[in-house]
Formats: C-alpha cells, sequence, structure tokens
C-alpha cells in the first residue's frame, strides 16, 4: 500500500470510530489548532519568509490572523451551527417533527495552494474540523518549506490520524486523487481543477473548487482617484501580485489614466520606498518558472512605473502598464504578479460589455462615489464576489460567502459557508404511526373523492401567522361581545 | 374516448390562448403557423413519438438560449412569474393530457399522476411564485466592526443557461420541479426527458413551447449515450436525475468544461421494521411507498430490514394490503401500473427469479410488461437483487436479530437517497438515524419526505450531490454573490493596514481584533 493510500485508509477508519462527531472533540482540536498559530508564530513566518520573502508583520496580517478568527468564530458558533434547523411544515405533516440534520461527511481531501499556504489551506481545515469530517491535507509542494513546518507542527496539535498532512508533488496527487473521498477541496488554477474535478467525477465526488481569473477593476472618472488608487495599489502588489482576488487590470477613461499611474506611483513609493528590491515589505515571485511567466508578459505593453527586474532574485518591481490593447499577452490569462495594466475605455457600459465578453472572474472591483453606477455594474455582471471601493477586504468578512462562479469556481467557504459546505444536510421527517384516517387516502384503490381530500390537503399551506392573527381576532370579537353583553345590557 | 374528447377540447381551448399568448409579449419567433399546429394535432391523435435531437442540433438551441439570457429578459420579477404562472397554466389546462400520455408509458392510474406529477409541480410553482419577491431580495449579512459603515450584502444571481435532464420513473415531476426552480433564479433552461417514456417526452416537447418563452426555454429528447457529449457543449449548471453510473459519465462530462453539476441518484432505500411498531399501520405505509407506480420510484423503500420476531406478521400484513389495494388479481386493477420498457422488465424478472423465495406474487406476463406485486423472503445479501440496483415491484423481505444488526448491514452498503426507520420506540429511531448517513430521513412513513417543499431532496455520497425543492432549487440555480460596498472615506482608519509594516501597526490590529473577537467576530480594520 502507498503512502498516500494508508493516509486515507487510516484516515478512514479513524473517522469510522464516531470520534470526530461529538461537538467537544471537535471544539477541542479547534482550540488545540489555535495554539498552534500562538506558540509556533515563528516557525510559520520564517518558513513563509524563505517561501515567499514575507516578512513577518506580514505574515501575521495576511495569514495568521485571520485563522485565529475563523477558529474562535467556529469555537463560539459551532453548537448552533451543528443544530437541526427546523423548516416550514404543511398540513400533512402539522403533527410531526420536520427538520434539516447537519452531518459530517467523512473524510474530505484539501488541497492547498502556495500564496498564502496557511490562510488556504487551514481555511477549508478549520471548516472539515468543525463539521466533524476526517481531513487528508495536502499543502501545494511550491511552497517547500512551509510544507514542511505544516507536515512537522499539525501532527503535534491535531489527531494526526483524522488529519493526516501528506506532502509531494504531482505523482503524490495523483495517488491521493485515486483514493476515494466524500469531498474534495481544491484552491488553485483552472487547468489543474477540471483534472481534479473529473478525478472526482469518477467516484460521484463532490468538489468546492477555488479558482483564479482575471479579476478586473473599474476605476469611475468621478471618484476620489488618490485614495481608489492607494487601495488598488494595496491590493495589486500585496504578496507581489500572487493573490486570487487581486485586481488583475484596471479600466478607465483616457482622461485619467494620466492621473491613476501619478496616483499608483505615489502609493509604491509610499509603501515600499524608491527601491521596493531592499524594503523587507515588498515579496518576491515563487520561482523561476513563474518569474519567466510573468516577464514574458511584458513583451508587447509600453511600461509606465517600473519595469525592473532580477532574475536570481525572482524580483520584479510593481510595475504599471499603459494603453494596453485587449489582445497584448499581459490580458490573455491571469497575471498573478506586479503587473498592472491600464485599458481604456468609453464609458461605463463599454467597461461593462468588456467584462461579459470574458470568462467570470472570481472578484470585481469597482472605483465610483455614485451608488447608481456600482448598482449598474452589480447588477449587470456576474462575478464570485464584488467589491466596491476597496481591494481584497471582502475576504475578511466571515459572514459572506467566499467563492468563485463558471470560470472562477463553484462553491464558497469562510465562516458558517466553511461548515455547510463540509457538511451533509440531511432532510428528517420524523412521523407517528397514528392518524392513519389522512394517510389512507393516499392508498388504492384509488377514488375521485380520495383525489379531492388530496389536492386539499397538499395545495392548502399552512401559515401559521395568519392563523395566529384569525385566533387572536376571534378571541377579541368574543371578548368585546362578552364586555359588550355584561356591562352595557 | 375521454381522451380525444379532451383533445379536441384543448384544441379550442388553445386557439383562445393563441391570442392571450399574443398579448403576453411572447418573443420571437411569434406563434407557430396553423400547418405546424395541426401537424402536431395529428401527431398527437396517432401517438407518434417525436425524433430524438441529436448533439448537433443541440449547438443551435444552446445558442438561441445563450443570446436569450445574454438580453436579459430572465432577470425581470414579472418575467420570471409569468413564466412560472404558464407552468401552472400548462398542467391544469391538459390534465388529461397528461394523465393520457403517462397511462401510456406507464399504465400510471390517473390518482398517481394527478397527485405525485402534477400537484407536486404545481405545488412548487406556487410556492416559487409566492415566495420570488423574497428569494430575489439582497440578503444583508452580520457586519464586523470594520465594516460597520459598510454595505454587505450577498446578491441571487441566475447562473446562465441550465440543462434538466429527466428520468422515466416520474418523467413530468423530474423534469419540471428542477425547471420551477430554475425559472425563478433568473436562468434559460434546456430540458431533456427521458426517451423511455416517449409518449411524455413528446408531450412536453410539444405542449412547452406554447406556454413558456420560446427563446429561452427549449425542449429536447437527447438519447442517453448522447448525453456527455450535450453537456460538453458548455452549460452553466447540469441537473441530472438518473443512476449512478450515468451520472458519473455525465459528471466526468461537465469537470471538462468546469460545470456545476446536481445530481439525483437512484439506490437501495433501506427500510427497517423495529419489533416494537404497530404493523397495521407500517404495512400499508410500505406497501403503498414500494408499490406504487408499479415500484418505479427513486425515493421507494428498496429493502426491508425485519426484526425476526416481526417478519411473519409483516409479510402476512402486507399480503393483505396488497389485497385490500389491488385486488386479487392486481394485472386487472386500474391502480397499478407497468414496468417502462422491455428491458427493464427483463432485467426486474431475471433478478426476481434469481433471488430468495417467492412469497407473495411472482406473476409476470412480458407482453404487457406486467410483474404482480412481489414479495421475496430468504433473500441472502449475496442474491442479485441486493447486489445490484433496481426498479420494479419486488420487495425483499432480510431479518436482522436487532437494531445493531440493522445499523452495520446499512453502512456496509453504500450511501442511499433515503433511510425509513419504522418504530414506536424514539430511541431506536434517533439510534437510526444518527449512526446512518442518507440524503434524507424518514422514520415511519415512505416518500412523503420528498414531496414537502420545505426539505431539500437529495442524494450524498453514491447516491448524488446537491438538491433541489423549494427555496433549494432556486439556491441550487443561482449564484450567491457577495458583495462589499464601501466608501473612499474614512481613509485614516484605513491606513493601518498599508506597508511599511511596522510592530506598531501589528500589535494595534492584534489588539483591535482582540477587543471585537469578545463581542463579534474577527474585526479586521483592512
Amino acid at each position: 500500500m502507498s503512502r498516500e493510500q494508508q493516509a486515507v485508509a487510516l484516515a478512514r477508519k479513524a473517522f469510522e470510530t464516531g470520534r470526530s462527531k461529538p461537538l467537544e472533540y471537535r471544539i477541542y482540536q479547534l482550540k488545540s489548532l489555535q495554539r498552534l498559530f500562538i506558540e509556533r508564530q515563528k516557525d510559520v513566518s520564517d518558513a513563509i519568509k524563505k517561501d515567499l520573502n514575507k516578512s513577518e508583520v506580514g505574515t501575521q496580517l495576511y495569514e495568521t490572523l485571520g485563522l485565529e478568527g475563523e477558529i474562535s468564530l467556529a469555537i463560539r458558533k459551532l453548537k448552533d451551527w451543528a443544530a437541526p434547523r427546523p423548516v416550514e411544515k404543511n398540513l400533512l405533516t402539522i403533527s410531526d417533527t420536520v427538520y434539516i440534520q447537519p452531518e459530517p461527511l467523512g473524510v474530505v481531501l484539501i488541497i492547498g495552494a502556495w500564496n498564502y499556504p496557511w490562510a488556504v489551506t487551514i481555511q477549508p481545515l478549520i471548516g472539515a474540523i468543525a463539521a466533524g469530517n476526517a481531513a487528508v491535507v495536502k499543502p501545494s509542494e511550491v511552497c517547500v518549506h512551509t510544507a514542511k513546518v505544516m507536515e512537522e507542527l499539525l501532527p503535534l496539535y491535531i489527531d494526526k490520524e483524522l488529519y493526516p498532512v501528506v506532502t509531494g508533488g504531482v505523482p503524490e496527487t495523483q495517488e491521493l486523487l485515486r483514493q476515494r473521498f466524500d469531498h474534495i477541496f481544491y484552491t488553485g488554477n483552472s487547468m489543474v481543477g477540471k483534472v481534479i474535478m473529473e478525478a472526482a467525477a469518477k467516484n460521484l465526488t463532490p468538489v468546492t473548487l477555488e479558482l483564479g481569473g482575471k479579476s478586473p477593476c473599474y476605476i469611475d472618472k468621478d471618484c476620489d482617484i488618490s485614495v481608489a488608487c492607494r487601495r488598488v495599489a494595496w491590493g495589486k502588489y500585496t504578496n507581489c501580485g500572487q493573490t486570487c482576488i487581486a485586481p488583475d487590470y484596471i479600466l478607465c477613461e483616457p482622461s485619467i489614466q494620466n492621473r491613476v499611474i501619478e496616483e499608483v506611483k505615489k502609493a509604491i513609493k509610499e509603501f515600499y520606498t524608491d527601491d521596493p528590491k531592499t524594503c523587507p515589505d515588498y515579496g518576491r515571485i515563487i520561482n523561476q518558472r513563474h518569474f519567466k511567466r510573468i516577464m514574458a508578459m511584458l513583451e508587447d505593453s509600453t511600461i509606465a512605473v517600473g519595469g525592473e527586474n532580477d532574475e536570481s532574485d525572482c524580483y520584479i518591481a510593481p510595475t504599471v502598464l499603459r494603453d494596453v490593447k485587449p489582445e497584448a499577452k499581459v490580458m490573455q490569462e491571469e497575471i498573478f504578479g506586479p503587473l498592472l495594466p491600464i485599458l481604456t475605455i468609453g464609458s461605463l457600459d463599454e467597461a461593462i460589455k468588456f467584462v461579459n465578453k470574458r470568462e467570470k472572474p472570481l472578484a470585481l472591483y469597482i472605483f465610483s462615489q455614485d451608488n447608481k453606477v456600482i448598482n449598474k455594474m452589480r447588477d449587470e455582471t456576474s462575478s464570485g464576489g464584488l467589491l466596491a471601493n476597496d481591494c481584497l477586504v471582502h475576504y475578511s468578512v466571515s459572514s459572506l460567502p467566499f467563492g468563485g462562479v463558471g470560470n472562477s469556481g463553484m462553491g464558497c467557504y469562510h465562516g458558517k459557508f466553511s461548515f455547510d459546505q463540509l457538511s451533509h444536510l440531511r432532510a428528517c421527517l420524523i412521523k407517528q404511526l397514528k392518524m392513519e384516517g389522512v394517510n389512507s387516502m393516499r392508498y388504492p384503490p384509488h377514488t375521485p373523492k380520495k383525489l379531492g381530500w388530496a389536492r386539499f390537503f397538499i395545495l392548502k399551506t399552512v401559515d401559521l401567522g395568519w392563523l395566529g392573527r384569525m385566533a387572536l381576532l376571534a378571541i377579541m370579537v368574543v371578548a368585546a361581545a362578552v364586555v359588550l353583553q355584561n356591562y352595557l345590557l | 374516448m375521454r381522451g380525444e374528447r379532451c383533445c379536441s377540447e384543448d384544441f379550442q381551448h388553445k386557439l383562445q390562448l393563441f391570442s392571450a399568448a399574443d398579448l403576453q409579449n411572447m418573443s420571437s419567433p411569434p406563434s407557430p403557423s396553423p400547418a405546424r399546429w395541426f401537424r402536431a394535432l395529428r401527431r398527437t391523435r396517432l401517438g407518434e413519438p417525436c425524433l430524438k435531437t441529436y448533439p448537433l442540433e443541440c449547438v443551435d438551441v444552446l445558442k438561441r438560449a445563450r443570446v436569450a439570457f445574454r438580453a436579459g429578459r430572465t432577470l425581470k420579477e414579472g418575467f420570471r412569474l409569468a413564466q412560472l404562472e404558464a407552468v401552472v397554466q400548462m398542467l391544469e389546462e391538459h390534465e388529461c393530457d397528461f394523465v393520457d400520455a403517462l397511462g401510456r408509458d406507464l399504465h400510471k392510474p390517473r390518482f398517481e399522476t394527478v397527485v405525485s406529477e402534477l400537484i407536486l409541480v404545481k405545488n412548487e410553482a406556487l410556492h416559487a411564485i409566492n415566495n420570488l419577491r423574497k428569494w430575489m431580495q439582497p440578503q444583508h449579512v452580520e457586519r464586523n466592526l470594520s465594516t460597520s459603515l459598510d454595505e454587505c450584502l450577498v446578491v441571487s444571481e441566475p447562473l446562465g443557461v441550465v440543462l434538466i435532464v429527466g428520468t422515466w420513473c416520474s418523467p413530468v415531476q423530474m423534469c419540471l420541479v428542477p425547471l420551477v426552480g430554475a425559472i425563478a433564479a433568473g436562468n434559460c433552461a434546456i430540458i431533456s426527458p427521458s426517451e423511455c417514456t416517449a409518449h411524455t417526452a413528446e408531450l412536453l416537447h410539444r405542449l412547452i413551447p406554447f406556454y413558456l418563452d420560446n427563446e429561452c426555454f427549449h425542449v429536447i429528447i437527447a438519447g442517453s449515450n448522447d448525453l456527455p457529449e450535450v453537456v460538453e457543449l458548455k452549460f452553466d449548471h447540469v441537473f441530472f436525475t438518473g443512476n449512478g453510473e450515468e451520472g458519473s459519465r455525465i459528471a466526468q462530462a461537465a469537470a471538462r468544461t468546469l460545470t456545476p453539476v446536481t445530481l439525483i441518484l437512484g439506490g437501495k432505500n433501506p427500510c427497517y421494521v423495529d419489533k416494537q411498531c404497530d404493523i397495521s399501520t407500517t404495512a400499508p405505509r410500505i406497501a403503498w411507498a414500494r408499490f406504487h407506480n408499479a415500484g418505479q420510484s427513486l425515493a421507494a423503500p428498496g429493502y426491508i430490514l425485519c426484526h425476526t420476531d416481526v417478519k411473519a406478521r409483516l409479510v402476512q400484513a402486507l399480503k393483505c394490503c396488497l389485497l385490500q389495494f389491488y385486488g386479487s388479481d392486481p394485472r386487472e386493477s386500474r391502480s397499478y401500473g407497468r414496468m417502462v420498457n422491455l428491458e427493464l422488465f427483463n432485467r426486474t424478472r431475471d433478478m426476481l427469479w434469481r433471488s430468495g423465495k417467492v412469497t407473495v406474487g411472482g406473476q409476470v406476463i412480458e407482453a404487457e410488461k406486467y410483474i404482480a406485486p412481489t414479495i421475496l423472503t430468504e433473500v441472502a445479501e449475496q442474491d442479485p437483487i441486493m447486489q445490484q440496483d433496481f426498479f420494479g415491484p419486488v420487495l425483499p423481505v432480510l431479518t436482522v436479530n436487532d437494531v445493531d444488526e440493522a445499523i452495520d448491514f446499512i453502512n456496509k452498503q453504500e450511501k442511499p437517497l433515503c433511510v425509513y426507520a419504522y418504530s414506536s420506540n424514539s430511541k431506536v429511531i434517533s439510534r437510526l438515524m444518527t449512526e446512518t448517513s442518507s440524503g434524507s430521513f424518514c422514520a415511519n412513513d415512505s416518500i412523503v419526505q420528498s414531496l414537502m417543499v420545505a426539505l431539500p431532496f437529495g442524494g450524498v455520497g453514491a447516491s448524488g450531490m446537491g438538491s433541489y425543492h423549494g427555496r433549494h432549487s432556486f439556491d441550487t440555480f443561482s449564484h450567491r454573490k457577495s458583495c462589499l460596498l464601501r466608501s473612499t472615506r474614512f481613509e485614516c482608519v484605513t491606513y493601518l493596514r498599508y506597508p511599511p509594516y511596522e510592530d506598531r501597526n501589528l500589535s494595534l490590529m492584534t489588539w483591535a481584533s482582540t477587543l471585537s473577537q469578545k463581542s463579534q467576530g474577527w474585526c479586521q480594520i483592512l
């Protein structure tokens, strides 16, 4: 048996013992996970620094702070989330108990990505633990040091049979995909997403895919351009542009293009000083292959800001491209790097048409002070999420579902949505072996009279509110009649 | 004959509807030409099933639906309400035609057609009509400290063009209930009823263009071998009902175009009968659930796990019920159905002959595709009937010594669509519910949980993924887009997140985070 087969078999055996089902056990595991981030913060940050050159503060801000919040939320709300959810009854089921019961799915496979390795690998794990599943965690092999640290640390804090960590590259992932899971959660790109979904489909395994896309950013000419550009620059150059929801390209009218370029240049200087290469807060491209891929995109566009690069260090300066054409190389795939192309369009309608001609993105950004503009963009385009007047932050609001649509993915998570995504919501109807008279109308031999009763019972919905109000009205009328009778006559 | 009279009355009625439809402002092409009318009418009277649609023709249909969706017609609430009302109207005006078609395909009695097919769909449509405005409203979500000045909403958007593939066991319901959800969510839809129930498929193919918008909603009749090719043409969602093997092929085809799927797959639904239970009430409920529609139902109990003490009484009681329901010769009964086609008939008959012992029924008549309501006892786990999926009026009864044995047996099989438990002991019911997993669960009855509009109906594991009915249909065919609307003011607060990062920034942020964790959840002054 291969290592991967063994890990999955052990996880399934552990799940079948039923120890992940009680809420106390799940909360205990979540609390242990919380301790990991408090006690081993240094190990986590060191590994990230070696992989992505992120500063310690940057790591905490973007990776672990969010996770700590999600774990606390899950611990606090688990009882509510896991409780049976009652539903509306009809006349036929008025004396029965009807509800939806969340249940664990079984063994979940979580395949992480390399850009925010802790955030995108551990967040689904929090949902899996909260929902009572076992989970096989497969961190991305591209972030070598972080994968090693995850493999070492996770078994020290959480149940190592229920939540094994399996590291490795493509062959190990393929071996994992040959095993049977009850759900697969994948974060990454759409090419691999299709392969994973097809492998899952052979076993009828549902999937959640968090993929990417080119997230457009529309800057209206009537908006506070300096604030807008500062926010866009922050959204774009954080983690050196390697964020799935980074604003991929800007759409604006030609009259403000120069201003936008100026403001973005100012923001870059403010954040990363005149020489971003020496700035500790500016990251690096993950590896040579991605470096070459991003540099190739510069070929047919005009550089307005930046453009400096150093292959040995995988360094690309924060770069802005101007007057980019839709056919340019940089517009053909998701950039995932610190290049910010600006395309000029004539109006909001043209921008909407431009966005709609392309695949649905993971996020859509719009900067405007006019609510009408924002609402038009919201109603006439489709994307995983929409954010007005800022970038990235919708990721952190745990009451908003985070996920894609169309080519940018399927399914969603964060907060309660993680719990629901990795649970099976089972419909339950508990009846009694009484009141058979009502049931008898459905038994053969069928008569028109029975049909009449069936129509009545099924088509009439019970509006308990209305019934209550009518009952109250009836009581008031009776009370009024009694009062009238006793005191006035 | 009643059928024919219905049709000529319908013809008069349709002519009136013709002008009413004009007023409804239907899209081009406008109402069909009289020649096409007459051809369609002639076809019904002759009962010819219409031709299969091949994948190449589907390309054209899909293109038309996409253009219609992009034009934005399905987005308005008024349009969706009108289409839903048209569905209700179609079912009400053509009740006889549906009864007739299903009678010819499955020998389905009128009662079953009206109740389990037509009324069910009408119920769903009316539920959607009454709740559509509420469902379409953006939902405001809980905000945290940093977003308290912003608007956080979840907006439900249509996905685009969806493909709905029906199955033959409840042909009308399986196509139209998801269609109601798709319409309510604002999508365009292409439905493909099963080619096995040829008359019903042809009826839907003929009627839908007269009631629903011609550009947004289409009916194709794709063969089950062609379906993966059709799916690869790229839809925004595929809704499939059928068996596991076909479901897997469809899911693989959908994966190649990153299309989300909902699969409602059949399987064997276990039904546990405890020693503490009222057999006289249990038996009719089980008998009705298993033998209605001649056993061809996704949610029917697949086999019984009966406590040894009550087995004899249960089988006797079931025998009495069958006598009561269908008389001494079910072949004569108007309330009893037939198998849908010879292939299925042969398969079921073979399984019946090679498994266990026939205790009740067992008569088969090939010419009529008739199989008598049959109960098998002394069935072993290795018998063909327990190893493969089947649809038919055969009920295997296995015995177990206690609840534990029953739970172990159920957990050894694949996760089914439904688990049923009959007992007057609530602890037994509770155990069966918590220690097994299935799409849905019902205690002391069968199938009715799948008819409720408020409960999600769907599978888990090998019985499928996703669910529908009521609000869940609407959610299945929608994309919930999260929207966060901020303003460009209060930049002084947001500056905390910008580089250069200093420990001062982080300690301030951590302090702010811990503060709100105590009150509201993860704060983020980012």
